[in-house]
C-alpha cells in the first residue's frame, strides 16, 4: 500500500517536476515569455488608446460617427476572439494581404480590447454627472477641453477597476496565438511537452503566466489608488 | 448713478424659452446695472433657472436678445467661449471638479481659456480662494471641504475669472442651515467690491438688505419689480403677496 502511494507521488513528481525536462525547455519558454509580454504590452497600449479614442469620438455625438462605433464596438463583443483570429489568419490571404501570425494576433486582440475599452469609458463618462459640463463651460472651457481635463478623469476612475479586468482577460488570450503558431508562452510549452513526452514544461507555464499577472494585479491597485477620490 | 448713455451691464430682451410645447419663457426683459445686485423671486417652476441660464447660454433660448456691456450674447457668430468666461455662474449643486484641488478648480479655466502661466494662475487662485477665506484649504480636495466651503470655492473658481457679471442660481438652497451664513457674507463682501450680480435665491433676509432690485418672476413672466422695501412691505400685485406670504409663512 505504502509503496504503492511513493511510486504514484513518484510518477506526478515525474511527470510535472522532471528537472532535466524543466532545465531543457526553460530557455524556449522564457523566450515564449518575451513574446506574450511583448504582445499584451502592445495590445494594451493601443488598444486602450484606441478604445478612448473611440469613446471621446462618440461624445461629439454625431450621428453617423457614433453609430459606426456602436457597430465595432458590438460586433467585436460579440465575436468569440478564435473566430475573429482564424478568420483573419485564414481568410486574409484569400484576398492577398500576408500578415504573419504575430501581426493578426496583436490586430485582432487589440480591436477586441479597443471595443470593449470604448463601451466601459463611454459608460463611465455618461455616468458623470450634467452640472459637470455646465460647470466647465461656464467658465468659457470648449467642448473638447472640458471632456479632457473635467470629464474623461472622472470616467477614468469609474472605468479603471473593468478596464483592468479586461486587460487581464485579453492578455490571457495571446495564448490563443498557439493555435495559428505564434511562439508563445503556451505554444512554446506544448512543443516541449510533446517532444519530451512530459508536461513539466506546462506547469512551468502556468508559473510563467501568475508571474505575468502579479505586476498587472500590483498595477490595478496602484491605478484605483491614484483615482479613488470620493464623490464630492 | 451711471451715465445715461450709457448701456446696462446685462440687459435680456423679450426672451423666450419653450421645452417641446412647455412655454417655460414667455418674454422676460431685465437689465442688471453695472454694480446693482437684482433678485429674482419666484415659485418653483416659474422659469428662474432657466432665464439664469439663457443668460450664458447653457439654455438656448427661441427668441430674444441678450447683450453684456453692449455685446452681444445670442445670435450667430458670438464666441460663446469667450462671452462664458465673461460671465460668472454659480450652481446649486455647487458643481467642483470631485478630482481636482480647491485651488487647481479654480486654476483650470486660468490655465486652459485665459492661458495664463502656471504661476500667474495660481496666484490669482490664491487671491480668488483668500477672498473667500479659503487660502487655507486650497489644496483640499472638495470631498474634504464642507457644503458651505465647496460653495466658496465655486465662487472663487468663477471669481477668479474676473466676469462682468456674476449669476447665482439657488447658491445657498443646498446647504445646511448654519453653513448658508459664510455664502452669503461672500456674496455680500462680492456686492461691495462692485461686482455685478443677478441672484436667484430663497435667502428674503438677505435681498433685504443686500438686493438693489427684486424682480418677481411667475409662470415664465415679471410680475413685478422694484426696491426690496417696495415689493416687500407694498406689492402691487396680488400673486407677488399670496407667492411672499407663502415663502414667509404668512407674516
Ligand atoms: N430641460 C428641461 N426640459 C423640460 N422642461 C424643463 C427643462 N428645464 C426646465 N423645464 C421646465 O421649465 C419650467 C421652469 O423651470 P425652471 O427650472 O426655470 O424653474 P425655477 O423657477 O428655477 O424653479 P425652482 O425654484 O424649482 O428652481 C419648469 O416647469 C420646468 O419643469
Ligand atoms: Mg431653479
Amino acid at each position: 500500500m505504502e509503496t504503492e502511494a511513493l511510486s504514484g507521488l513518484e510518477r506526478f513528481a515525474q511527470t510535472f517536476l522532471n528537472w532535466e525536462v524543466l532545465v531543457k525547455y526553460a530557455p524556449s519558454i522564457l523566450a515564449g515569455v518575451g513574446v506574450t509580454v511583448w504582445l499584451s504590452v502592445l495590445i494594451i497600449l493601443v488598444g486602450m488608446t484606441l478604445g478612448t479614442l473611440l469613446a471621446c469620438l462618440r461624445a461629439y455625438r454625431v450621428g453617423p460617427l457614433s453609430f459606426l462605433i456602436v457597430v465595432f464596438a458590438d460586433v467585436f463583443r460579440a465575436l468569440p476572439p478564435l473566430v475573429v483570429i482564424l478568420l483573419v489568419f485564414f481568410g486574409l490571404p484569400n484576398a492577398g494581404i500576408y500578415l504573419s501570425a504575430f501581426m493578426v494576433l496583436f490586430v485582432v486582440l487589440t480591436l477586441i480590447l479597443a471595443a470593449f475599452a470604448e463601451e466601459i469609458l463611454w459608460a463611465g463618462i455618461t455616468s458623470v454627472d450634467k452640472g459637470q459640463w455646465e460647470a466647465a463651460r461656464s467658465t468659457g472651457l470648449g467642448f473638447t477641453q472640458t471632456l479632457g481635463y473635467v470629464i474623461l478623469p472622472q470616467a477614468m476612475r469609474l472605468a479603471i477597476p473593468p478596464l483592468t479586468n479586461r486587460a487581464i482577460a485579453i492578455t490571457k488570450m495571446t495564448a490563443l496565438g498557439t493555435v495559428i503558431g505564434v511562439p508563445d508562452i503556451l505554444n512554446q510549452a506544448t512543443t516541449a511537452q510533446s517532444f519530451s513526452g512530459n508536461a513539466s514544461p506546462l506547469l512551468l507555464a502556468a508559473l510563467a503566466y501568475v508571474l505575468l499577472f502579479l505586476p498587472f494585479v500590483i498595477m490595478s491597485r496602484w491605478l484605483e489608488r491614484r483615482y479613488s477620490w470620493k464623490k464630492a | 448713478m451711471n451715465a445715461p448713455t450709457q448701456r446696462p451691464s446685462l440687459e435680456v430682451r423679450g426672451l423666450h424659452k419653450h421645452f417641446g410645447t412647455f412655454h417655460a419663457l414667455k418674454g422676460v426683459d431685465i437689465s442688471v446695472e453695472h454694480s446693482e445686485l437684482v433678485f429674482v423671486l419666484g415659485p418653483s417652476g416659474s422659469g428662474k433657472s432657466t432665464m439664469l441660464r439663457c443668460c450664458n447660454r447653457l439654455e438656448e433660448p427661441d427668441a430674444g436678445d441678450i447683450f453684456l456691456e453692449g455685446d452681444p450674447v445670442t445670435g450667430k457668430g458670438v464666441d460663446l467661449n469667450a462671452i462664458r468666461q465673461r460671465i460668472g455662474m454659480v450652481f446649486q449643486s455647487f458643481n467642483l471638479y470631485p478630482h481636482l484641488s480647491a485651488r487647481r478648480n479654480v486654476t483650470l479655466a486660468l490655465r486652459k481659456v485665459l492661458g495664463q502661466s502656471r504661476d500667474e494662475a495660481d496666484a490669482r487662485a490664491m487671491a480668488a480662494l483668500e477672498q473667500v477665506g479659503l487660502a487655507d484649504k486650497s489644496e483640499n480636495l472638495p470631498a474634504a471641504l464642507s457644503g458651505g466651503q465647496q460653495q466658496r470655492v465655486a465662487i472663487a473658481r468663477a471669481l477668479a475669472l474676473e466676469p462682468q457679471v456674476m449669476l447665482f442660481d439657488e447658491p445657498t438652497s443646498a446647504l445646511d442651515p448654519e453653513l448658508v451664513g459664510d455664502v452669503l457674507a461672500v456674496m455680500r463682501e462680492l456686492k461691495e467690491t462692485g461686482m455685478t450680480m443677478l441672484v436667484v435665491s430663497h435667502e428674503m433676509q438677505f435681498a433685504r438688505e443686500a438686493a438693489d432690485r427684486v424682480i418677481i418672476m411667475d409662470d415664465g413672466q415679471i410680475v413685478e419689480q422694484g426696491s426690496p422695501e417696495r415689493i416687500f412691505e407694498n406689492p402691487n400685485h396680488a400673486r407677488t403677496r399670496s407667492f411672499l406670504s407663502r415663502v414667509t409663512g404668512g407674516a
